[in-house]
Protein backbone atom coordinates (compact mmCIF):
# COMPACT_ATOMS: atom_id res chain seq x y z
CA UNK A 1 0.00 0.00 0.00
CA UNK A 2 1.35 3.37 -0.61
CA UNK A 3 1.60 5.96 1.72
CA UNK A 4 -1.10 8.61 2.45
CA UNK A 5 -2.14 11.17 5.22
CA UNK A 6 -4.75 10.25 7.51
CA UNK A 7 -7.36 12.35 8.52
CA UNK A 8 -10.26 11.46 11.13
CA UNK A 9 -13.28 13.77 10.74
CA UNK A 10 -15.76 15.36 13.09
CA UNK A 11 -18.36 16.25 10.94
CA UNK A 12 -19.17 15.87 7.09
CA UNK A 13 -18.42 20.17 7.46
CA UNK A 14 -15.29 18.93 8.38
CA UNK A 15 -14.67 15.48 6.21
CA UNK A 16 -15.55 17.82 2.82
CA UNK A 17 -12.84 20.58 4.07
CA UNK A 18 -10.39 18.18 4.71
CA UNK A 19 -11.09 16.71 1.25
CA UNK A 20 -11.08 19.98 -0.29
CA UNK A 21 -7.73 20.65 1.39
CA UNK A 22 -5.87 17.51 0.27
CA UNK A 23 -4.40 16.65 -3.60
CA UNK A 24 -5.90 13.61 -3.99
CA UNK A 25 -8.25 12.73 -1.35
CA UNK A 26 -11.25 10.05 -0.36
CA UNK A 27 -13.38 9.27 2.32
CA UNK A 28 -13.04 6.64 4.20
CA UNK A 29 -16.19 4.65 5.20
CA UNK A 30 -16.06 0.89 6.15
CA UNK A 31 -12.74 0.65 4.20
CA UNK A 32 -14.24 -3.24 3.35
CA UNK A 33 -13.74 -2.51 -0.18
CA UNK A 34 -11.38 0.56 -0.46
CA UNK A 35 -8.73 -1.09 1.92
CA UNK A 36 -8.15 -4.20 -0.42
CA UNK A 37 -8.05 -1.70 -3.57
CA UNK A 38 -5.56 0.40 -1.65
CA UNK A 39 -3.15 -3.12 -0.69
CA UNK A 40 -3.40 -4.29 -4.83
CA UNK A 41 -2.13 -0.01 -5.31
CA UNK A 42 -5.62 -0.03 -7.50
CA UNK A 43 -6.23 2.79 -5.51
CA UNK A 44 -3.78 5.11 -4.28
CA UNK A 45 -5.37 8.36 -2.96
CA UNK A 46 -2.88 11.11 -1.06
CA UNK A 47 -5.33 11.53 1.98
CA UNK A 48 -7.80 9.44 3.53
CA UNK A 49 -10.93 10.90 5.32
CA UNK A 50 -12.06 8.49 8.15
CA UNK A 51 -15.93 9.10 8.25
CA UNK A 52 -16.20 6.85 11.31
CA UNK A 53 -16.30 9.40 14.07
CA UNK A 54 -19.59 11.38 12.29
CA UNK A 55 -22.32 10.25 14.73
CA UNK A 56 -24.63 12.00 12.43
CA UNK A 57 -23.97 9.85 9.71
CA UNK A 58 -25.10 6.42 11.60
CA UNK A 59 -28.84 5.09 12.14
CA UNK A 60 -32.68 4.38 11.26
CA UNK A 61 -35.17 6.53 10.97
CA UNK A 62 -38.32 4.77 9.77
CA UNK A 63 -41.27 6.97 9.56
CA UNK A 64 -44.32 7.93 6.80
CA UNK A 65 -41.88 8.37 4.05
CA UNK A 66 -40.02 5.40 4.38
CA UNK A 67 -36.39 4.13 6.06
CA UNK A 68 -33.71 6.51 5.59
CA UNK A 69 -30.31 5.05 6.83
CA UNK A 70 -26.92 6.77 7.69
CA UNK A 71 -24.17 6.15 5.16
CA UNK A 72 -22.27 5.11 7.93
CA UNK A 73 -24.36 2.12 9.04
CA UNK A 74 -22.89 -1.44 8.86
CA UNK A 75 -24.57 -4.36 6.88
CA UNK A 76 -25.04 -5.93 10.32
CA UNK A 77 -26.84 -3.48 11.85
CA UNK A 78 -29.47 -2.73 8.67
CA UNK A 79 -29.06 -7.27 8.59
CA UNK A 80 -30.47 -6.94 12.36
CA UNK A 81 -32.65 -3.94 12.98
CA UNK A 82 -36.48 -4.76 13.80
CA UNK A 83 -37.95 -2.10 11.69
CA UNK A 84 -36.52 -2.67 8.81
CA UNK A 85 -36.90 -6.55 9.31
CA UNK A 86 -40.75 -5.30 9.79
CA UNK A 87 -41.36 -2.53 7.01
CA UNK A 88 -38.83 -3.72 4.14
CA UNK A 89 -38.08 -7.60 5.07
CA UNK A 90 -36.11 -7.56 1.64
CA UNK A 91 -33.57 -4.42 2.26
CA UNK A 92 -32.61 -6.23 5.67
CA UNK A 93 -32.37 -9.84 3.99
CA UNK A 94 -29.95 -8.10 1.61
CA UNK A 95 -28.33 -6.71 4.33
CA UNK A 96 -27.66 -10.35 5.49
CA UNK A 97 -26.56 -11.43 2.04
CA UNK A 98 -23.46 -9.15 1.88
CA UNK A 99 -19.97 -10.88 2.14
CA UNK A 100 -19.58 -12.84 5.59
CA UNK A 101 -20.43 -11.91 8.90
CA UNK A 102 -16.92 -9.89 9.43
CA UNK A 103 -17.14 -8.04 6.16
CA UNK A 104 -20.79 -7.10 7.70
CA UNK A 105 -19.55 -5.73 10.80
CA UNK A 106 -17.09 -3.19 8.84
CA UNK A 107 -19.10 -2.50 5.58
CA UNK A 108 -21.43 0.54 5.53
CA UNK A 109 -24.13 1.14 2.92
CA UNK A 110 -22.50 4.60 1.92
CA UNK A 111 -19.22 3.13 1.19
CA UNK A 112 -21.00 0.07 -1.27
CA UNK A 113 -23.06 2.84 -2.74
CA UNK A 114 -20.98 5.48 -3.14
CA UNK A 115 -18.11 2.36 -4.91
CA UNK A 116 -20.70 0.99 -7.20
CA UNK A 117 -18.88 -1.75 -7.69
CA UNK A 118 -20.55 -3.61 -10.47
CA UNK A 119 -21.36 -7.11 -8.31
CA UNK A 120 -21.95 -5.14 -4.82
CA UNK A 121 -25.80 -6.30 -3.63
CA UNK A 122 -27.20 -2.75 -2.30
CA UNK A 123 -27.47 -0.85 -5.84
CA UNK A 124 -29.99 -3.52 -6.20
CA UNK A 125 -31.94 -2.12 -3.66
CA UNK A 126 -31.43 1.20 -3.99
CA UNK A 127 -32.69 1.29 -7.82
CA UNK A 128 -35.31 -1.73 -7.23
CA UNK A 129 -37.11 0.08 -4.82
CA UNK A 130 -36.21 3.68 -6.59
CA UNK A 131 -34.40 5.24 -3.39
CA UNK A 132 -33.40 8.66 -2.91
CA UNK A 133 -29.67 9.37 -2.05
CA UNK A 134 -28.87 12.28 -0.07
CA UNK A 135 -25.26 13.98 -0.16
CA UNK A 136 -23.83 16.50 1.61
CA UNK A 137 -24.99 18.97 -1.26
CA UNK A 138 -27.94 17.40 -2.93
CA UNK A 139 -30.97 14.76 -3.32
CA UNK A 140 -30.18 12.66 -5.85
CA UNK A 141 -32.97 9.90 -7.27
CA UNK A 142 -31.60 6.44 -7.51
CA UNK A 143 -32.33 5.95 -11.80
CA UNK A 144 -30.25 9.01 -11.35
CA UNK A 145 -27.00 8.27 -9.58
CA UNK A 146 -25.56 4.81 -10.83
CA UNK A 147 -24.00 5.82 -14.33
CA UNK A 148 -21.42 3.24 -14.89
CA UNK A 149 -18.84 0.65 -13.62
CA UNK A 150 -17.76 2.01 -9.98
CA UNK A 151 -19.50 5.40 -11.75
CA UNK A 152 -21.86 7.36 -9.70
CA UNK A 153 -23.36 11.11 -10.17
CA UNK A 154 -21.49 11.75 -6.87
CA UNK A 155 -19.21 15.06 -7.64
CA UNK A 156 -15.61 15.46 -6.59
CA UNK A 157 -15.56 16.28 -2.83
CA UNK A 158 -19.65 15.42 -2.48
CA UNK A 159 -19.97 12.90 0.23
CA UNK A 160 -22.96 10.24 0.32
CA UNK A 161 -24.82 10.67 3.80
CA UNK A 162 -27.70 8.76 3.90
CA UNK A 163 -30.29 6.84 1.93
CA UNK A 164 -34.12 6.75 1.97
CA UNK A 165 -36.22 4.02 0.41
CA UNK A 166 -39.69 4.42 -0.12
CA UNK A 167 -41.66 0.99 1.82
CA UNK A 168 -42.41 -1.05 -1.27
CA UNK A 169 -46.05 -3.03 -1.04
CA UNK A 170 -44.06 -6.11 -1.17
CA UNK A 171 -40.34 -6.74 -2.26
CA UNK A 172 -37.73 -10.05 -2.68
CA UNK A 173 -33.84 -10.59 -3.54
CA UNK A 174 -32.18 -13.34 -4.80
CA UNK A 175 -28.78 -13.77 -5.30
CA UNK A 176 -26.25 -16.14 -7.15
CA UNK A 177 -22.90 -15.72 -5.21
CA UNK A 178 -19.42 -16.30 -6.17
CA UNK A 179 -18.37 -18.95 -3.05
CA UNK A 180 -15.04 -17.32 -2.52
CA UNK A 181 -15.66 -13.58 -2.74
CA UNK A 182 -19.13 -13.32 -2.05
CA UNK A 183 -19.82 -11.12 -4.23
CA UNK A 184 -23.20 -11.42 -6.71
CA UNK A 185 -22.28 -12.91 -9.70
CA UNK A 186 -26.10 -12.14 -10.55
CA UNK A 187 -28.06 -10.39 -8.11
CA UNK A 188 -32.04 -9.26 -8.79
CA UNK A 189 -34.02 -6.85 -6.66
CA UNK A 190 -37.83 -7.43 -7.80
CA UNK A 191 -40.10 -5.22 -5.88
CA UNK A 192 -43.89 -3.80 -5.88
CA UNK A 193 -43.89 -0.60 -5.40
CA UNK A 194 -46.66 2.96 -5.23
CA UNK A 195 -45.23 3.21 -8.99
CA UNK A 196 -45.45 -0.09 -10.65
CA UNK A 197 -42.55 -3.23 -10.81
CA UNK A 198 -39.65 -2.66 -10.59
CA UNK A 199 -36.72 -4.88 -11.46
CA UNK A 200 -32.94 -4.10 -10.49
CA UNK A 201 -29.84 -6.64 -11.63
CA UNK A 202 -26.81 -6.63 -9.65
CA UNK A 203 -23.59 -8.73 -10.88
CA UNK A 204 -24.34 -9.31 -14.50
CA UNK A 205 -23.36 -5.63 -16.35
CA UNK A 206 -20.87 -2.86 -15.89
CA UNK A 207 -23.44 -1.05 -13.66
CA UNK A 208 -26.93 -2.49 -11.91
CA UNK A 209 -29.46 -1.93 -14.47
CA UNK A 210 -33.65 -2.21 -14.77
CA UNK A 211 -34.96 -5.10 -17.48
CA UNK A 212 -38.08 -2.88 -18.56
CA UNK A 213 -39.01 -6.44 -20.03
CA UNK A 214 -39.79 -8.26 -16.85
CA UNK A 215 -40.96 -4.81 -15.05
CA UNK A 216 -43.93 -5.20 -17.67
CA UNK A 217 -44.43 -8.76 -17.75
CA UNK A 218 -44.35 -8.93 -14.23
CA UNK A 219 -46.87 -5.84 -14.06
CA UNK A 220 -49.62 -7.62 -15.99
CA UNK A 221 -49.01 -10.85 -13.62
CA UNK A 222 -47.25 -11.17 -10.66
CA UNK A 223 -45.73 -14.98 -11.11
CA UNK A 224 -42.34 -16.87 -11.17
CA UNK A 225 -44.09 -18.42 -13.93
CA UNK A 226 -44.71 -15.21 -16.17
CA UNK A 227 -40.51 -14.72 -15.75
CA UNK A 228 -39.79 -17.97 -17.44
CA UNK A 229 -40.80 -16.79 -20.88
CA UNK A 230 -38.40 -13.74 -20.98
CA UNK A 231 -34.94 -14.19 -22.08
CA UNK A 232 -32.73 -11.03 -21.41
CA UNK A 233 -29.62 -10.84 -24.32
CA UNK A 234 -26.70 -11.51 -22.85
CA UNK A 235 -24.97 -8.25 -25.05
CA UNK A 236 -23.10 -6.05 -22.89
CA UNK A 237 -23.21 -8.38 -19.87
CA UNK A 238 -19.87 -9.38 -17.70
CA UNK A 239 -17.88 -11.98 -18.77
CA UNK A 240 -15.07 -13.59 -16.85
CA UNK A 241 -13.60 -16.45 -15.39
CA UNK A 242 -16.30 -16.77 -12.98
CA UNK A 243 -18.88 -16.71 -15.60
CA UNK A 244 -19.51 -16.25 -19.72
CA UNK A 245 -22.18 -12.99 -20.59
CA UNK A 246 -24.46 -16.10 -21.67
CA UNK A 247 -24.36 -17.82 -18.34
CA UNK A 248 -25.33 -14.48 -16.25
CA UNK A 249 -27.90 -13.34 -18.75
CA UNK A 250 -29.10 -16.91 -17.48
CA UNK A 251 -29.04 -16.40 -13.96
CA UNK A 252 -30.85 -13.03 -14.45
CA UNK A 253 -33.89 -14.98 -15.47
CA UNK A 254 -33.44 -17.89 -12.77
CA UNK A 255 -32.78 -15.06 -9.91
CA UNK A 256 -35.47 -13.22 -11.19
CA UNK A 257 -37.92 -15.97 -10.55
CA UNK A 258 -36.52 -17.17 -7.46
CA UNK A 259 -37.41 -13.21 -6.27
CA UNK A 260 -40.46 -13.35 -7.32
CA UNK A 261 -41.20 -16.94 -5.89
CA UNK A 262 -39.78 -15.50 -2.53
CA UNK A 263 -42.27 -13.06 -2.46
CA UNK A 264 -45.18 -14.99 -3.43
CA UNK A 265 -45.03 -17.53 -1.02
CA UNK A 266 -44.91 -14.91 1.85
CA UNK B 1 3.46 11.16 9.08
CA UNK B 2 3.00 9.08 12.25
CA UNK B 3 -0.10 8.22 14.15
CA UNK B 4 -0.38 8.32 18.21
CA UNK B 5 -2.30 5.21 18.51
CA UNK B 6 -4.15 4.21 21.64
CA UNK B 7 -5.82 1.14 21.89
CA UNK B 8 -6.79 -1.85 24.75
CA UNK B 9 -5.68 -5.25 23.60
CA UNK B 10 -6.79 -8.60 25.84
CA UNK B 11 -7.34 -6.26 28.36
CA UNK B 12 -3.89 -3.91 28.36
CA UNK B 13 -3.47 -0.76 27.22
CA UNK B 14 -1.41 -0.10 24.00
CA UNK B 15 0.39 2.86 22.97
CA UNK B 16 2.35 3.08 19.91
CA UNK B 17 3.19 5.45 16.75
CA UNK B 18 2.58 3.70 13.52
CA UNK B 19 1.96 5.01 9.98
CA UNK B 20 -1.67 5.41 8.33
CA UNK B 21 -1.08 2.61 5.89
CA UNK B 22 -0.32 -0.27 8.51
CA UNK B 23 -2.75 -2.49 8.89
CA UNK B 24 -4.07 -4.10 11.72
CA UNK B 25 -3.01 -7.48 11.12
CA UNK B 26 0.82 -6.16 10.87
CA UNK B 27 0.43 -4.11 14.30
CA UNK B 28 -0.95 -6.86 15.75
CA UNK B 29 1.62 -9.77 14.90
CA UNK B 30 4.68 -7.37 14.19
CA UNK B 31 3.86 -4.58 16.49
CA UNK B 32 2.14 -6.37 19.75
CA UNK B 33 4.21 -9.58 18.58
CA UNK B 34 0.56 -11.36 18.86
CA UNK B 35 1.35 -14.02 16.22
CA UNK B 36 -1.62 -16.10 17.33
CA UNK B 37 -3.48 -13.78 14.21
CA UNK B 38 -2.90 -15.62 11.16
CA UNK B 39 -2.50 -13.85 7.63
CA UNK B 40 -4.26 -16.11 5.19
CA UNK B 41 -5.17 -14.79 2.34
CA UNK B 42 -4.70 -11.38 2.86
CA UNK B 43 -7.86 -10.09 0.64
CA UNK B 44 -10.74 -10.76 3.53
CA UNK B 45 -11.55 -14.22 1.94
CA UNK B 46 -10.42 -16.39 4.38
CA UNK B 47 -10.97 -15.30 8.01
CA UNK B 48 -7.35 -16.37 9.29
CA UNK B 49 -7.08 -13.18 10.84
CA UNK B 50 -10.31 -12.76 12.83
CA UNK B 51 -10.12 -10.67 15.53
CA UNK B 52 -12.90 -8.69 18.02
CA UNK B 53 -13.16 -5.38 17.70
CA UNK B 54 -15.54 -3.78 20.68
CA UNK B 55 -16.89 -7.50 20.99
CA UNK B 56 -17.51 -7.88 16.95
CA UNK B 57 -15.19 -10.29 14.68
CA UNK B 58 -13.81 -8.29 12.15
CA UNK B 59 -10.95 -9.19 9.26
CA UNK B 60 -8.23 -7.22 10.62
CA UNK B 61 -5.92 -7.50 7.22
CA UNK B 62 -8.63 -5.74 5.72
CA UNK B 63 -8.63 -2.34 7.97
CA UNK B 64 -6.02 0.28 9.01
CA UNK B 65 -4.86 0.01 12.43
CA UNK B 66 -5.96 3.55 13.02
CA UNK B 67 -9.33 2.31 12.29
CA UNK B 68 -9.22 0.38 15.63
CA UNK B 69 -8.08 3.95 17.50
CA UNK B 70 -9.33 4.01 21.34
CA UNK B 71 -10.99 0.43 20.23
CA UNK B 72 -10.91 -3.17 22.69
CA UNK B 73 -9.59 -5.75 21.03
CA UNK B 74 -9.23 -9.32 21.67
CA UNK B 75 -7.28 -11.94 20.26
CA UNK B 76 -6.97 -15.73 20.33
CA UNK B 77 -3.94 -15.19 23.11
CA UNK B 78 -6.90 -13.06 25.31
CA UNK B 79 -9.13 -15.34 25.54
CA UNK B 80 -8.08 -18.49 27.81
CA UNK B 81 -7.90 -17.58 31.34
CA UNK B 82 -4.47 -16.28 33.13
CA UNK B 83 -3.98 -19.47 34.92
CA UNK B 84 -4.70 -21.10 31.23
CA UNK B 85 -7.57 -22.38 31.74
CA UNK B 86 -9.34 -22.42 27.88
CA UNK B 87 -12.02 -20.73 26.61
CA UNK B 88 -15.02 -22.91 25.72
CA UNK B 89 -14.44 -22.57 22.47
CA UNK B 90 -10.96 -23.20 22.56
CA UNK B 91 -11.95 -26.29 24.70
CA UNK B 92 -14.40 -27.53 22.05
CA UNK B 93 -12.49 -27.34 19.26
CA UNK B 94 -10.03 -29.52 20.93
CA UNK B 95 -11.93 -32.06 22.23
CA UNK B 96 -13.50 -32.52 19.04
CA UNK B 97 -10.83 -32.23 17.21
CA UNK B 98 -11.89 -28.66 15.02
CA UNK B 99 -8.88 -28.83 13.38
CA UNK B 100 -5.82 -29.98 11.41
CA UNK B 101 -3.31 -27.77 10.64
CA UNK B 102 -4.34 -25.48 12.69
CA UNK B 103 -3.57 -22.55 10.42
CA UNK B 104 -7.51 -21.11 10.11
CA UNK B 105 -8.42 -22.39 14.02
CA UNK B 106 -7.23 -18.79 15.60
CA UNK B 107 -9.97 -16.96 13.37
CA UNK B 108 -12.55 -19.81 12.90
CA UNK B 109 -12.60 -19.95 17.39
CA UNK B 110 -13.13 -16.10 17.06
CA UNK B 111 -15.80 -16.49 14.81
CA UNK B 112 -17.51 -18.83 16.53
CA UNK B 113 -17.51 -17.08 19.76
CA UNK B 114 -18.96 -14.03 17.94
CA UNK B 115 -21.93 -16.50 16.13
CA UNK B 116 -22.88 -17.90 19.52
CA UNK B 117 -23.23 -14.31 20.85
CA UNK B 118 -25.93 -13.79 18.15
CA UNK B 119 -27.11 -17.68 18.23
CA UNK B 120 -26.93 -18.84 21.05
CA UNK B 121 -28.59 -22.26 20.04
CA UNK B 122 -28.02 -22.90 16.66
CA UNK B 123 -28.70 -25.42 14.20
CA UNK B 124 -26.19 -27.02 12.09
CA UNK B 125 -27.10 -24.92 8.63
CA UNK B 126 -26.79 -22.09 10.64
CA UNK B 127 -23.15 -22.54 11.70
CA UNK B 128 -22.27 -23.39 8.34
CA UNK B 129 -23.81 -20.11 6.78
CA UNK B 130 -22.60 -18.51 9.85
CA UNK B 131 -18.70 -19.20 9.39
CA UNK B 132 -18.79 -18.45 5.76
CA UNK B 133 -15.91 -16.05 6.34
CA UNK B 134 -13.37 -18.51 7.32
CA UNK B 135 -11.78 -20.83 5.37
CA UNK B 136 -10.69 -24.34 6.59
CA UNK B 137 -8.48 -26.43 3.88
CA UNK B 138 -7.91 -29.54 5.68
CA UNK B 139 -10.86 -30.64 8.09
CA UNK B 140 -14.46 -30.47 5.45
CA UNK B 141 -15.90 -28.58 8.52
CA UNK B 142 -17.29 -31.43 9.87
CA UNK B 143 -15.40 -31.44 13.42
CA UNK B 144 -15.56 -27.61 13.47
CA UNK B 145 -19.32 -28.24 13.15
CA UNK B 146 -19.83 -30.23 15.75
CA UNK B 147 -16.91 -28.30 18.07
CA UNK B 148 -19.52 -25.07 17.55
CA UNK B 149 -22.59 -27.23 19.05
CA UNK B 150 -20.55 -28.52 22.02
CA UNK B 151 -19.81 -25.07 22.55
CA UNK B 152 -23.10 -23.90 22.53
CA UNK B 153 -24.71 -26.78 24.75
CA UNK B 154 -21.71 -26.24 27.11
Amino acid sequence: MHAFNYHKASSVADAMAKLAASDDGRVLAGGQTLIAAMKMRLSAPSDLVDLAGIAELRGIKVDANGVTIGAMTTHATVAASPEIKKTIPALAFLASEIGDPMVRNMGTIGGSVANNDPAADYPAAVLGLGATVATSKRKIAADKFFTGMYETALEPGEILTSISFPVPKRAGYSKFKNPASRYALVGVFVAETANGIRVAVTGAGPCVFRVTELEKALGKSFSPDVVNGIKVPATNLNSDIHASAEYRAHLITVMARRAVSQIVSK
Amino acid sequence: MSVRLSMTVNGKPVNADVEPRTLLVDFIRDTLRLTGTHIGCDTAQCGACTIHMNGKAVKCCNMLAVQAQGSTVVTIEGLAKADGTMHPMQAAFRDYHGLQCGYCTPGMVMSAIDLLKRHPHPNEEQIRAELDGNLCRCTGYHNIVKAVQAAAGA
